[in-house]
Protein backbone atom coordinates (compact mmCIF):
# COMPACT_ATOMS: atom_id res chain seq x y z
CA UNK A 1 0.00 0.00 0.00
CA UNK A 2 1.37 3.31 -1.00
CA UNK A 3 1.07 6.27 1.89
CA UNK A 4 -1.54 8.22 0.12
CA UNK A 5 -3.92 5.35 0.00
CA UNK A 6 -3.48 4.80 3.38
CA UNK A 7 -3.89 8.37 4.17
CA UNK A 8 -7.55 7.91 2.28
CA UNK A 9 -7.85 5.17 4.09
CA UNK A 10 -7.53 6.54 7.65
CA UNK A 11 -9.33 9.42 6.98
CA UNK A 12 -11.99 7.71 5.60
CA UNK A 13 -12.38 4.89 7.70
CA UNK A 14 -10.35 5.95 10.93
CA UNK A 15 -10.69 8.97 11.52
CA UNK A 16 -14.66 8.92 11.91
CA UNK A 17 -14.13 6.33 14.63
CA UNK A 18 -12.02 8.77 16.68
CA UNK A 19 -15.04 10.03 19.61
CA UNK A 20 -15.56 6.27 20.74
CA UNK A 21 -11.74 5.44 20.39
CA UNK A 22 -11.47 8.35 23.12
CA UNK A 23 -14.43 6.80 25.37
CA UNK A 24 -12.85 3.68 24.75
CA UNK A 25 -9.42 4.80 25.91
CA UNK A 26 -10.44 7.02 28.80
CA UNK A 27 -12.64 4.18 30.01
CA UNK A 28 -9.44 1.66 30.35
CA UNK A 29 -6.64 4.27 31.61
CA UNK A 30 -6.45 5.44 34.38
CA UNK A 31 -4.24 8.87 33.81
CA UNK A 32 -6.33 10.98 31.86
CA UNK A 33 -4.08 13.36 30.96
CA UNK A 34 -1.90 10.47 28.72
CA UNK A 35 -5.56 10.09 26.13
CA UNK A 36 -4.02 12.12 23.76
CA UNK A 37 -0.84 10.34 23.51
CA UNK A 38 -2.23 7.04 23.68
CA UNK A 39 -4.34 8.07 21.03
CA UNK A 40 -1.71 9.04 18.98
CA UNK A 41 0.15 5.84 19.49
CA UNK A 42 -3.24 3.84 18.45
CA UNK A 43 -2.91 5.92 15.13
CA UNK A 44 0.91 5.10 14.59
CA UNK A 45 0.19 1.51 15.16
CA UNK A 46 -3.14 1.18 12.89
CA UNK A 47 -1.49 3.34 10.41
CA UNK A 48 2.18 1.49 10.41
CA UNK A 49 0.03 -1.77 9.73
CA UNK A 50 -2.09 -0.58 7.23
CA UNK A 51 1.37 0.08 5.25
CA UNK A 52 1.53 -3.14 4.85
CA UNK A 53 -2.20 -4.28 4.46
CA UNK A 54 -5.02 -2.45 4.79
CA UNK A 55 -7.06 -4.42 7.31
CA UNK A 56 -10.63 -5.74 6.24
CA UNK A 57 -12.37 -4.71 9.01
CA UNK A 58 -11.30 -1.22 10.45
CA UNK A 59 -13.65 -1.62 13.52
CA UNK A 60 -12.16 -4.47 14.67
CA UNK A 61 -8.80 -3.75 13.83
CA UNK A 62 -8.91 -0.26 15.26
CA UNK A 63 -9.85 -1.90 18.45
CA UNK A 64 -7.94 -4.60 18.66
CA UNK A 65 -4.96 -2.37 17.98
CA UNK A 66 -6.22 -0.09 21.01
CA UNK A 67 -6.35 -2.89 23.52
CA UNK A 68 -3.04 -4.33 22.81
CA UNK A 69 -2.02 -0.83 23.31
CA UNK A 70 -3.22 -0.45 26.58
CA UNK A 71 -2.26 -3.94 27.18
CA UNK A 72 0.99 -3.33 26.52
CA UNK A 73 1.39 0.18 28.35
CA UNK A 74 -0.04 -1.42 31.40
CA UNK A 75 2.43 -4.28 31.16
CA UNK A 76 5.53 -1.43 30.52
CA UNK A 77 5.02 0.41 33.31
CA UNK A 78 3.91 -2.24 35.73
CA UNK A 79 0.76 -0.96 36.73
CA UNK A 80 -1.83 -3.45 37.55
CA UNK A 81 -4.06 -3.49 34.62
CA UNK A 82 -7.85 -2.46 35.01
CA UNK A 83 -9.97 -5.52 35.23
CA UNK A 84 -11.83 -3.73 32.28
CA UNK A 85 -9.26 -4.58 30.17
CA UNK A 86 -9.83 -8.37 30.89
CA UNK A 87 -13.51 -7.85 30.09
CA UNK A 88 -12.79 -5.95 26.63
CA UNK A 89 -12.90 -9.34 25.28
CA UNK A 90 -16.97 -9.81 26.34
CA UNK A 91 -17.06 -6.18 24.99
CA UNK A 92 -19.66 -5.85 22.14
CA UNK A 93 -18.20 -3.54 20.11
CA UNK A 94 -20.35 -3.89 17.19
CA UNK A 95 -23.41 -2.34 18.84
CA UNK A 96 -21.98 0.98 19.20
CA UNK A 97 -19.49 1.82 17.17
CA UNK A 98 -20.07 3.58 14.10
CA UNK A 99 -19.05 1.73 10.52
CA UNK A 100 -17.66 3.54 7.96
CA UNK A 101 -20.66 2.70 6.34
CA UNK A 102 -21.96 5.71 8.16
CA UNK A 103 -23.35 8.10 6.04
CA UNK A 104 -22.55 12.18 6.54
CA UNK A 105 -25.28 14.42 5.38
CA UNK A 106 -23.95 17.51 4.36
CA UNK A 107 -26.37 19.63 6.57
CA UNK A 108 -25.91 17.89 10.08
CA UNK A 109 -22.19 18.21 9.27
CA UNK A 110 -22.65 21.81 8.62
CA UNK A 111 -24.70 22.34 11.84
CA UNK A 112 -21.96 20.28 13.75
CA UNK A 113 -18.76 22.33 11.75
CA UNK A 114 -20.85 25.43 13.22
CA UNK A 115 -21.58 24.13 16.68
CA UNK A 116 -17.61 23.38 16.92
CA UNK A 117 -16.75 26.86 15.79
CA UNK A 118 -18.80 27.82 18.63
CA UNK A 119 -16.30 26.58 21.05
CA UNK A 120 -13.15 27.55 20.13
CA UNK A 121 -11.00 30.58 21.57
CA UNK A 122 -12.20 33.74 19.86
CA UNK A 123 -9.50 34.69 17.92
CA UNK A 124 -8.77 31.52 16.53
CA UNK A 125 -13.08 31.38 15.42
CA UNK A 126 -12.44 34.77 13.88
CA UNK A 127 -9.39 34.08 12.06
CA UNK A 128 -11.15 30.41 11.00
CA UNK A 129 -14.47 32.23 10.21
CA UNK A 130 -12.49 34.68 7.98
CA UNK A 131 -10.81 32.07 5.87
CA UNK A 132 -13.46 29.30 5.65
CA UNK A 133 -16.73 31.25 5.06
CA UNK A 134 -15.69 34.62 4.14
CA UNK A 135 -12.88 33.02 2.06
CA UNK A 136 -10.59 35.58 2.63
CA UNK A 137 -6.53 35.24 2.38
CA UNK A 138 -4.48 35.21 4.98
CA UNK A 139 -3.16 38.78 4.09
CA UNK A 140 -6.48 39.92 3.90
CA UNK A 141 -7.49 38.45 7.54
CA UNK A 142 -3.95 40.08 8.63
CA UNK A 143 -5.46 43.45 7.65
CA UNK A 144 -9.08 42.51 9.02
CA UNK A 145 -8.02 41.09 12.34
CA UNK A 146 -5.54 44.41 12.60
CA UNK A 147 -2.89 41.37 13.70
CA UNK A 148 0.59 40.37 12.25
CA UNK A 149 0.10 37.43 9.45
CA UNK A 150 2.24 35.22 11.63
CA UNK A 151 -0.25 35.41 14.26
CA UNK A 152 -2.90 34.82 11.48
CA UNK A 153 -1.08 31.39 10.99
CA UNK A 154 -1.08 30.61 15.07
CA UNK A 155 -4.51 31.41 15.38
CA UNK A 156 -5.63 29.29 12.37
CA UNK A 157 -3.32 26.60 13.36
CA UNK A 158 -4.60 26.39 16.78
CA UNK A 159 -8.40 27.04 15.64
CA UNK A 160 -7.75 23.59 13.32
CA UNK A 161 -6.25 21.74 15.76
CA UNK A 162 -9.01 22.31 18.05
CA UNK A 163 -11.69 22.18 15.71
CA UNK A 164 -10.02 19.07 14.74
CA UNK A 165 -10.70 17.64 18.50
CA UNK A 166 -14.15 18.50 18.67
CA UNK A 167 -15.31 17.29 15.00
CA UNK A 168 -13.64 13.98 16.20
CA UNK A 169 -13.48 13.49 19.25
CA UNK A 170 -16.51 14.80 21.02
CA UNK A 171 -19.60 13.95 19.06
CA UNK A 172 -21.81 13.32 21.49
CA UNK A 173 -20.69 16.79 23.25
CA UNK A 174 -20.98 18.79 19.90
CA UNK A 175 -24.05 17.01 19.02
CA UNK A 176 -25.68 18.17 21.98
CA UNK A 177 -25.07 21.72 21.95
CA UNK A 178 -27.54 22.02 18.88
CA UNK B 1 7.76 1.09 24.09
CA UNK B 2 8.28 4.39 22.83
CA UNK B 3 6.15 5.23 19.78
CA UNK B 4 5.49 8.81 20.09
CA UNK B 5 8.12 11.06 19.95
CA UNK B 6 9.74 12.99 22.69
CA UNK B 7 7.46 15.56 21.63
CA UNK B 8 4.06 15.12 22.85
CA UNK B 9 0.96 14.84 21.26
CA UNK B 10 -0.31 18.01 21.07
CA UNK B 11 3.29 19.51 20.09
CA UNK B 12 3.20 17.33 16.83
CA UNK B 13 -0.36 18.21 16.08
CA UNK B 14 0.52 22.09 16.62
CA UNK B 15 3.40 21.87 14.19
CA UNK B 16 1.05 19.84 11.97
CA UNK B 17 -1.35 22.76 11.57
CA UNK B 18 1.25 25.01 10.81
CA UNK B 19 2.16 22.62 7.80
CA UNK B 20 -1.15 22.37 6.96
CA UNK B 21 -2.09 26.05 6.55
CA UNK B 22 1.68 26.39 5.24
CA UNK B 23 0.77 23.77 2.10
CA UNK B 24 -2.59 25.45 1.59
CA UNK B 25 -2.29 28.98 2.22
CA UNK B 26 1.37 29.36 0.01
CA UNK B 27 0.73 31.34 -3.02
CA UNK B 28 4.12 29.92 -4.36
CA UNK B 29 4.40 26.46 -2.68
CA UNK B 30 7.46 25.28 -4.05
CA UNK B 31 9.26 21.99 -4.93
CA UNK B 32 11.62 23.00 -2.34
CA UNK B 33 8.58 23.58 0.33
CA UNK B 34 7.41 20.03 -0.95
CA UNK B 35 10.85 18.46 0.13
CA UNK B 36 10.68 20.26 3.51
CA UNK B 37 7.49 18.85 4.31
CA UNK B 38 7.92 15.48 3.12
CA UNK B 39 11.11 14.98 5.47
CA UNK B 40 8.81 16.58 8.11
CA UNK B 41 6.22 13.53 7.34
CA UNK B 42 8.44 11.12 7.39
CA UNK B 43 10.44 11.93 10.84
CA UNK B 44 7.14 9.70 11.90
CA UNK B 45 4.12 8.05 11.32
CA UNK B 46 3.06 10.40 14.22
CA UNK B 47 3.83 13.57 12.02
CA UNK B 48 1.93 11.92 9.07
CA UNK B 49 -1.04 10.74 11.03
CA UNK B 50 -1.67 14.30 12.50
CA UNK B 51 -0.87 15.99 8.99
CA UNK B 52 -3.48 13.94 7.46
CA UNK B 53 -5.98 13.99 10.50
CA UNK B 54 -6.05 18.15 10.37
CA UNK B 55 -5.84 17.90 6.67
CA UNK B 56 -8.91 15.55 6.80
CA UNK B 57 -10.29 18.16 9.01
CA UNK B 58 -9.67 21.44 6.43
CA UNK B 59 -11.13 19.94 4.00
CA UNK B 60 -14.53 19.06 5.69
CA UNK B 61 -14.63 22.10 7.27
CA UNK B 62 -14.48 23.67 3.82
CA UNK B 63 -18.10 22.62 4.01
CA UNK B 64 -18.71 25.91 5.92
CA UNK B 65 -18.10 28.21 3.00
CA UNK B 66 -22.50 27.32 2.88
CA UNK B 67 -22.36 29.66 5.62
CA UNK B 68 -22.00 32.53 4.02
CA UNK B 69 -24.97 32.72 1.41
CA UNK B 70 -28.24 33.83 3.41
CA UNK B 71 -26.81 34.39 6.90
CA UNK B 72 -29.93 35.53 7.99
CA UNK B 73 -31.54 32.14 7.41
CA UNK B 74 -28.34 30.28 9.16
CA UNK B 75 -27.38 29.68 5.01
CA UNK B 76 -27.86 25.66 5.15
CA UNK B 77 -28.75 26.02 1.69
CA UNK B 78 -26.72 27.01 -1.11
CA UNK B 79 -29.58 28.84 -3.45
CA UNK B 80 -28.48 28.87 -7.04
CA UNK B 81 -30.35 32.75 -7.89
CA UNK B 82 -31.40 32.26 -11.71
CA UNK B 83 -33.33 28.83 -11.20
CA UNK B 84 -35.66 29.66 -13.91
CA UNK B 85 -32.95 30.79 -16.51
CA UNK B 86 -30.42 27.90 -15.69
CA UNK B 87 -31.17 25.34 -18.05
CA UNK B 88 -32.38 27.01 -21.07
CA UNK B 89 -28.75 29.08 -20.12
CA UNK B 90 -27.41 25.45 -20.40
CA UNK B 91 -28.82 24.80 -23.80
CA UNK B 92 -28.22 28.08 -25.03
CA UNK B 93 -24.28 27.83 -24.27
CA UNK B 94 -24.11 24.39 -25.81
CA UNK B 95 -25.67 25.18 -28.94
CA UNK B 96 -23.10 28.67 -28.95
CA UNK B 97 -20.86 26.42 -28.88
CA UNK B 98 -21.38 24.06 -31.59
CA UNK B 99 -21.94 27.12 -33.71
CA UNK B 100 -18.42 28.59 -32.68
CA UNK B 101 -16.72 24.96 -33.85
CA UNK B 102 -18.45 25.39 -36.71
CA UNK B 103 -17.43 28.97 -38.21
CA UNK B 104 -14.70 29.03 -35.82
CA UNK B 105 -11.88 28.20 -38.20
CA UNK B 106 -12.56 31.43 -40.07
CA UNK B 107 -13.07 33.52 -37.21
CA UNK B 108 -10.32 32.40 -34.65
CA UNK B 109 -7.18 30.30 -36.67
CA UNK B 110 -6.48 28.61 -34.00
CA UNK B 111 -9.95 27.65 -32.74
CA UNK B 112 -9.48 23.98 -31.06
CA UNK B 113 -12.32 21.56 -32.90
CA UNK B 114 -15.47 21.00 -30.31
CA UNK B 115 -15.98 17.25 -30.70
CA UNK B 116 -19.00 16.17 -29.76
CA UNK B 117 -19.70 12.29 -28.56
CA UNK B 118 -23.37 10.55 -27.70
CA UNK B 119 -25.01 7.17 -27.26
CA UNK B 120 -28.55 6.40 -27.96
CA UNK B 121 -30.93 4.86 -25.82
CA UNK B 122 -29.44 1.93 -23.94
CA UNK B 123 -26.20 2.56 -25.43
CA UNK B 124 -22.77 2.34 -23.78
CA UNK B 125 -19.57 4.27 -25.69
CA UNK B 126 -15.94 4.23 -23.95
CA UNK B 127 -14.09 7.59 -26.05
CA UNK B 128 -10.50 8.43 -25.27
CA UNK B 129 -9.77 11.94 -25.87
CA UNK B 130 -6.34 13.01 -27.71
CA UNK B 131 -5.10 13.62 -23.69
CA UNK B 132 -5.59 10.37 -22.57
CA UNK B 133 -8.49 11.03 -20.71
CA UNK B 134 -11.11 7.87 -21.22
CA UNK B 135 -14.68 8.53 -21.02
CA UNK B 136 -17.40 6.19 -20.96
CA UNK B 137 -21.07 7.69 -21.63
CA UNK B 138 -24.11 6.11 -20.12
CA UNK B 139 -27.62 5.38 -21.97
CA UNK B 140 -28.68 8.52 -23.83
CA UNK B 141 -26.16 10.98 -23.34
CA UNK B 142 -24.61 13.85 -25.08
CA UNK B 143 -21.51 15.60 -24.51
CA UNK B 144 -18.70 17.97 -25.95
CA UNK B 145 -15.04 17.78 -25.59
CA UNK B 146 -12.91 20.73 -26.85
CA UNK B 147 -8.72 19.91 -25.68
CA UNK B 148 -6.45 22.56 -26.87
CA UNK B 149 -2.94 23.64 -25.73
CA UNK B 150 -4.27 25.59 -22.58
CA UNK B 151 -7.65 23.78 -21.69
CA UNK B 152 -9.57 20.82 -21.63
CA UNK B 153 -13.00 20.96 -21.54
CA UNK B 154 -16.23 18.62 -21.61
CA UNK B 155 -19.68 19.91 -21.44
CA UNK B 156 -22.36 17.48 -20.50
CA UNK B 157 -25.87 18.22 -21.89
CA UNK B 158 -27.56 15.16 -20.86
CA UNK B 159 -26.61 11.62 -19.70
CA UNK B 160 -24.22 10.39 -17.62
CA UNK B 161 -20.69 9.48 -18.25
CA UNK B 162 -17.48 8.26 -15.66
CA UNK B 163 -13.65 10.15 -16.51
CA UNK B 164 -10.69 8.83 -16.07
CA UNK B 165 -9.09 11.82 -16.15
CA UNK B 166 -4.75 11.73 -17.19
CA UNK B 167 -3.94 14.53 -14.80
CA UNK B 168 -2.16 17.73 -16.07
CA UNK B 169 -0.32 20.11 -13.67
CA UNK B 170 -1.14 22.88 -16.20
CA UNK B 171 -3.59 22.20 -18.52
CA UNK B 172 -6.80 21.41 -15.90
CA UNK B 173 -9.68 19.10 -17.03
CA UNK B 174 -12.97 21.31 -16.43
CA UNK B 175 -16.51 19.36 -17.19
CA UNK B 176 -19.35 21.35 -17.45
CA UNK B 177 -22.95 20.44 -16.75
CA UNK B 178 -25.88 22.79 -16.11
CA UNK B 179 -24.70 25.80 -13.35
CA UNK B 180 -22.01 23.32 -12.25
CA UNK B 181 -18.29 22.63 -13.05
CA UNK B 182 -15.82 19.94 -11.75
CA UNK B 183 -12.48 20.57 -11.87
CA UNK B 184 -10.04 17.67 -11.56
CA UNK B 185 -7.23 17.45 -9.58
CA UNK B 186 -6.39 14.03 -10.91
CA UNK B 187 -9.24 11.48 -10.83
CA UNK B 188 -11.97 9.60 -11.71
CA UNK B 189 -15.41 10.49 -11.42
CA UNK B 190 -18.85 10.25 -12.69
CA UNK B 191 -21.50 12.81 -13.80
CA UNK B 192 -25.39 12.56 -14.40
CA UNK B 193 -27.45 15.07 -15.54
CA UNK B 194 -30.94 14.53 -15.37
CA UNK B 195 -33.62 17.18 -16.60
CA UNK B 196 -33.44 19.14 -13.03
CA UNK B 197 -30.89 17.56 -11.08
CA UNK B 198 -27.09 17.01 -11.54
CA UNK B 199 -25.14 14.34 -9.60
CA UNK B 200 -21.16 14.23 -9.36
CA UNK B 201 -19.81 10.92 -7.26
CA UNK B 202 -15.99 11.35 -6.89
CA UNK B 203 -14.44 7.75 -6.54
CA UNK B 204 -10.63 8.49 -6.65
CA UNK B 205 -8.49 11.37 -6.43
CA UNK B 206 -9.52 14.73 -5.83
CA UNK B 207 -11.55 17.09 -7.83
CA UNK B 208 -13.30 20.94 -7.36
CA UNK B 209 -17.29 21.61 -7.58
CA UNK B 210 -18.19 24.77 -8.50
CA UNK B 211 -20.83 27.10 -10.11
CA UNK B 212 -20.00 27.73 -13.51
CA UNK B 213 -21.81 30.80 -13.76
CA UNK B 214 -21.31 34.26 -11.64
CA UNK B 215 -24.72 34.45 -10.71
CA UNK B 216 -24.42 31.28 -9.01
CA UNK B 217 -23.20 31.63 -5.29
CA UNK B 218 -21.67 28.79 -4.13
CA UNK B 219 -17.97 28.44 -3.06
CA UNK B 220 -16.17 25.80 -4.39
CA UNK B 221 -16.16 22.75 -2.63
CA UNK B 222 -13.29 19.93 -2.93
CA UNK B 223 -14.22 16.52 -3.19
CA UNK B 224 -12.95 13.59 -1.71
CA UNK B 225 -13.19 10.37 -2.80
CA UNK B 226 -16.95 8.98 -1.74
CA UNK B 227 -18.04 12.53 -2.50
CA UNK B 228 -21.97 12.72 -4.14
CA UNK B 229 -23.03 16.15 -4.72
CA UNK B 230 -26.86 16.38 -6.23
CA UNK B 231 -27.42 19.74 -7.23
CA UNK B 232 -31.12 21.05 -7.85
CA UNK B 233 -32.15 24.43 -9.00
CA UNK B 234 -33.36 24.61 -4.83
CA UNK B 235 -30.08 23.31 -3.86
CA UNK B 236 -26.61 21.55 -3.86
CA UNK B 237 -25.60 19.05 -1.25
CA UNK B 238 -22.86 16.67 -0.15
CA UNK B 239 -23.13 13.59 1.16
CA UNK B 240 -20.27 10.78 1.69
CA UNK B 241 -21.20 7.50 0.14
CA UNK B 242 -19.88 4.15 1.25
CA UNK B 243 -17.81 2.53 -1.33
CA UNK B 244 -19.84 -0.38 -1.91
CA UNK B 245 -22.98 1.92 -3.01
CA UNK B 246 -21.02 4.35 -5.12
CA UNK B 247 -20.28 0.84 -7.28
CA UNK B 248 -23.68 -0.20 -7.51
CA UNK B 249 -24.50 3.29 -8.71
CA UNK B 250 -21.42 2.97 -11.64
CA UNK B 251 -22.34 -0.47 -12.01
CA UNK B 252 -24.10 0.52 -15.59
CA UNK B 253 -20.18 0.59 -16.62
CA UNK B 254 -20.64 -2.90 -16.90
CA UNK B 255 -23.96 -2.89 -18.35
CA UNK B 256 -25.85 -3.88 -15.27
CA UNK B 257 -28.69 -1.80 -12.61
CA UNK B 258 -27.89 -2.78 -9.28
CA UNK B 259 -31.00 -2.60 -6.57
CA UNK B 260 -30.87 -2.65 -2.98
CA UNK B 261 -33.80 -2.00 -1.14
CA UNK B 262 -34.68 0.14 -4.44
CA UNK B 263 -38.55 0.50 -4.36
CA UNK B 264 -40.10 -0.26 -7.70
CA UNK B 265 -40.91 3.12 -8.77
CA UNK B 266 -37.21 3.74 -8.61
CA UNK B 267 -36.35 0.64 -10.34
CA UNK B 268 -38.64 1.51 -13.07
CA UNK B 269 -37.16 4.52 -14.13
CA UNK B 270 -34.07 3.84 -13.88
CA UNK B 271 -34.78 0.76 -16.09
CA UNK B 272 -37.01 3.36 -18.76
CA UNK B 273 -33.69 5.72 -18.98
CA UNK B 274 -32.16 3.01 -20.85
CA UNK B 275 -35.12 1.26 -23.03
CA UNK B 276 -37.93 2.12 -25.37
CA UNK B 277 -39.94 -0.76 -23.88
CA UNK B 278 -40.78 1.39 -20.93
CA UNK B 279 -41.72 0.06 -17.48
CA UNK B 280 -45.08 1.10 -16.15
CA UNK B 281 -46.08 0.59 -12.63
CA UNK B 282 -49.85 0.83 -12.07
CA UNK B 283 -50.51 1.46 -8.88
CA UNK B 284 -48.76 2.87 -5.31
CA UNK B 285 -49.28 -0.88 -3.69
CA UNK B 286 -47.10 -1.92 -7.07
CA UNK B 287 -44.62 1.28 -6.88
CA UNK B 288 -43.85 0.48 -2.81
CA UNK B 289 -42.48 -2.91 -3.09
CA UNK B 290 -38.96 -3.07 -3.00
CA UNK B 291 -35.99 -5.00 -4.89
CA UNK B 292 -32.51 -6.47 -4.60
CA UNK B 293 -30.20 -7.84 -6.76
CA UNK B 294 -28.41 -6.80 -10.31
CA UNK B 295 -30.21 -6.87 -13.75
CA UNK B 296 -28.95 -6.24 -17.16
CA UNK B 297 -29.87 -2.82 -17.84
CA UNK B 298 -31.46 -3.39 -21.46
CA UNK B 299 -33.43 -6.19 -20.52
CA UNK B 300 -36.49 -4.79 -19.26
CA UNK B 301 -38.29 -8.65 -19.98
CA UNK B 302 -35.86 -9.79 -17.87
CA UNK B 303 -36.78 -7.94 -14.81
CA UNK B 304 -40.41 -8.17 -15.24
CA UNK B 305 -40.16 -11.48 -15.07
CA UNK B 306 -38.09 -11.37 -11.99
CA UNK B 307 -40.52 -9.08 -10.49
CA UNK B 308 -43.46 -11.24 -11.17
CA UNK B 309 -41.61 -14.53 -9.35
CA UNK B 310 -40.29 -12.75 -6.36
CA UNK B 311 -42.68 -9.88 -5.76
CA UNK B 312 -46.04 -11.67 -6.78
CA UNK B 313 -46.76 -8.38 -8.85
CA UNK B 314 -48.97 -9.10 -12.23
CA UNK B 315 -47.38 -8.23 -15.71
CA UNK B 316 -48.58 -7.20 -18.57
CA UNK B 317 -46.52 -7.39 -21.60
CA UNK B 318 -47.26 -5.18 -24.78
CA UNK B 319 -45.36 -4.26 -27.60
CA UNK B 320 -43.95 -0.73 -26.31
CA UNK B 321 -44.54 -1.43 -22.70
CA UNK B 322 -44.86 -3.56 -19.48
CA UNK B 323 -47.09 -2.55 -16.98
CA UNK B 324 -46.65 -3.82 -13.43
CA UNK B 325 -49.28 -4.11 -11.26
CA UNK B 326 -49.82 -5.78 -7.52
CA UNK B 327 -53.56 -4.72 -7.31
CA UNK B 328 -56.46 -6.66 -9.68
CA UNK B 329 -57.20 -4.38 -12.49
CA UNK B 330 -60.71 -3.34 -12.34
CA UNK B 331 -62.93 -4.63 -14.74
Amino acid sequence: MTAPNVDTWFAREVLPMEAVLIQFLRNNWRDKSEISDLLQDVYVRIYEAALKQIPDSTKQFVFQTARNLLIDRARHERVVPFETLADMEALNLAADVPGPEQTVIARDELLRLRAGLDRLPARSREALILRQIEGLSRQEIAQRMNISDHTVKWHLAEGLRLLADIMYGDTAEAGARL
Amino acid sequence: MSESCKSSATDIQKRAADWVFERHDSKTWSPEDQVKLDAWLNESIAHRVAYVRLETMLTRSNRLVALRVEPAKGGKRIEPQSQKRRFSLAAAAAVGLVTLAGTGAAVFLNAPQTQTYSTALGAHKTITLADGTRIELNTNTVLHARISARERSVWLDKGEAYFQVTHEETRPFVVTAGNYRVIDLGTAFSVRSDTNRLEVALVEGRARFEAARANIHMTPSDLTPGDVVVATAQKVIVTKKPEKKLASDLAWRQGLLVFNYTTLADAAAEFNRYNTKKLIIADQAAARLTVMGKFPATNVDLFGQVAKAALGVRIESRSNEIVISKQPTEK
